[in-house]
């Protein structure tokens, strides 16, 4: 039997896989030893646990083990780095560089750099959501210490070009980041091969536990350091202290594991069953993919019905869990900010779907929310006066609307 | 957000989707609100001439579950009352029959414009004058 509602929103998290929570129980019971004790065997066995998981993660991005600085997550890293090279790199410069579609984690700390008298460009994107590598160059100055450009969009999946990214910012002399939330442990993601100076990820998008995530931080060619933006016992090198997450940390170990095992059969699935989901919505007349088509993430879709608001879309597909391109649970009805940067009008960007699939999501199911959300799209366009005058051909941009 | 069951009812099963024929006379129509907004409704009426009551009602709404469920509730209410009866349908009476929540007050608001709108059309297309704005929402 099919459980509703049906969970289409992993780019928001994913579920623990079994696997993940296995390998972390006993250092939720019995192993509880703090990594950082170094005279007994309950620091030991902890310490342990934490280095294996290091190397777990160190295989799948292809770093050493000693470039992870262990976090809470995607959003402290994003910090960590930003605040972290802006404020250890003062010498040389104040300017960092990144992109209008970047996470809020990023966006702000930018902003909050702003406020600290460093100066920050932020890339347009074009209509499939890609930055322009003249305009990077074109930005690029003396004084850009860092280019920090999210790998995978977490609402269109929109894959940036990063080793060009990469190569023009370290020819500038610049250090490279990257917010690799959605695109770690789904893609292949090689901070040798991707000239990755540093980049932000986290365990709970690809089935392991919340509040653990980590920052990549490059230790030679160039050695990168960052200042702490945590103070306390030193832990990471200096960089973040705090007690280990060891449990936690484990679980993104394993997490990182399964991942570089299956990503291959992983991604074969689910781009199927993404692509079927998508050429079924399409057969609905007025209905658009936004975002790259071409360089994008196995696993998302985001599709735009034209002529359904948003809210009242939303309401129509309560056996799915998937987000929307308006902000409605807010009292304001804001349209994704990601969106309008690719050049999307209002009622496109409100009228908008994201899909998330994950390693366990079933035809089934990508079956069903293929009829569900197929019936919501025509009954709501049946009851809509724009539907109506669309099929009348009637220009809805030349009617004058009572704004209200 | 946590809908109410009126809401949840009207969304489902909408009473008078459709159109009337806005040619004839004795049909009124009202369009308000705007695409960018996120809402837009067309509310009509059909009106006996001779006892000056809204004969049929019909409503399409573009927006989120409160306004399709305001013009829904709207074209029943109106079905059977006089014009001037239907002039005096006030917005909160809508909210408390359907207990809609403080940041869906304007669905209602819009709900009463459109049928205002679509008297003031009837009035315009009979001879009349138009009606004075009565309350201003915006």
């Amino acid at each position: 039997m099919l459980k509703l509602p049906i969970y289409l929103d992993n780019n928001a998290t994913t579920p623990l896989d079994p696997r993940v929570l296995e390998a972390m129980m006993p250092y939720l019971t019995e192993v509880f030893g703090n990594a950082a004790s170094r005279n007994h065997p309950f620091g030991w066995a902890a310490e342990e646990a934490v280095d294996y998981a290091r190397e777990q993660i160190a295989s799948l991005i292809n770093c050493d083990p000693k470039e992870i600085i262990f976090t809470s997550g995607a959003t402290e890293s994003d910090n960590l780095g930003i605040k972290g090279v802006f404020e250890m790199y003062a010498q040389k410069g104040n300017h960092i560089i990144t992109a209008t579609t970047e996470h809020k984690a990023v966006l702000d700390t930018c902003k909050h750099i702003e406020k600290l008298g460093g100066r920050v460009t932020y890339l347009p994107v074009n209509e499939e959501g890609l930055i322009s590598l003249a305009d990077l160059e074109a930005a690029m100055t003396p004084q850009t210490v860092l280019v920090t450009i999210m790998y995978g969009n977490n609402e269109t999946g929109t894959i940036q070009p990063i080793r060009e990214i990469a190569a023009i910012a370290h020819k500038h002399g610049a250090l490279f980041m990257t917010d690799g939330t959605q695109a770690v442990g789904k893609i292949p993601v090689d901070v040798i091969a991707d000239g990755i100076d540093l980049m932000a990820f986290t365990a709970h998008k690809m089935y392991g536990p919340k509040g653990v995530g980590a920052l990549y931080v490059r230790r030679k060619n160039p050695r990168v350091k960052v200042t702490a933006q945590m103070d306390g016992g030193g832990h990471e090198r200096g960089m973040r202290s705090g007690t280990l997450n060891v449990p936690g940390i484990v679980g993104l170990g394993k997490a990182c594991e399964l991942a570089r095992l299956e990503m291959a059969a992983d991604t074969a699935r689910l781009s199927a069953l993404r692509d079927k989901l998508e050429r079924e919505l399409l057969t609905l007349e007025e209905s658009y993919v936004n975002g790259s088509r071409e360089h994008r993430l196995p696993h998302v879709t985001n599709i735009s019905f034209k002529y359904v608001e948003g809210e009242g879309l939303m309401m129509g597909v309560k056996d799915l869990a998937v987000s929307s391109g308006s902000a409605c649970t807010s009292a304001s009805l804001e349209p994704s900010y990601v969106l309008k940067a690719l050049g999307l009008s209002d009622d496109l960007a409100h009228s908008s779907l994201r899909f998330g699939l994950s390693r366990f999501t079933t035809e089934e199911q990508i079956d069903y929310a293929i009829n569900h959300v197929k019936e919501a799209v025509t009954k709501l366009r049946e009851m809509s006066p724009l539907w109506e005058m669309f099929k009348e051909g009637i220009d809805l941009s030349k009617i004058e609307w009572a704004e209200h | 957000m946590a809908y109410s069951d009126k809401v949840i009812d009207h969304y489902s099963n909408p009473r008078n989707v459709g159109t009337l024929d806005k040619s004839k006379k004795n049909v009124g129509t009202g369009l308000v609100g705007a695409p960018e907004c996120g809402d837009v409704m067309r509310l009509q009426i059909e009106v006996d001439e001779t006892t000056n009551t809204i004969t049929d009602a019909k409503f399409k709404t573009f927006g989120c579950g409160s306004a399709i469920a305001s013009s829904s509730l709207a074209t029943e209410w109106l079905k059977g009352k006089t014009v001037d009866e239907a002039l005096a349908i006030d917005n909160m009476e809508i909210v408390e029959e359907l207990a809609l929540p403080p940041v869906k007050i304007h669905c209602s608001v819009l709900a009463e414009d459109a049928i205002k709108s679509a008297i003031n059309d009837y009035r315009v297309k009979n001879g009349m004058p138009a009606l004075e704005e009565s309350k201003s929402h915006h």
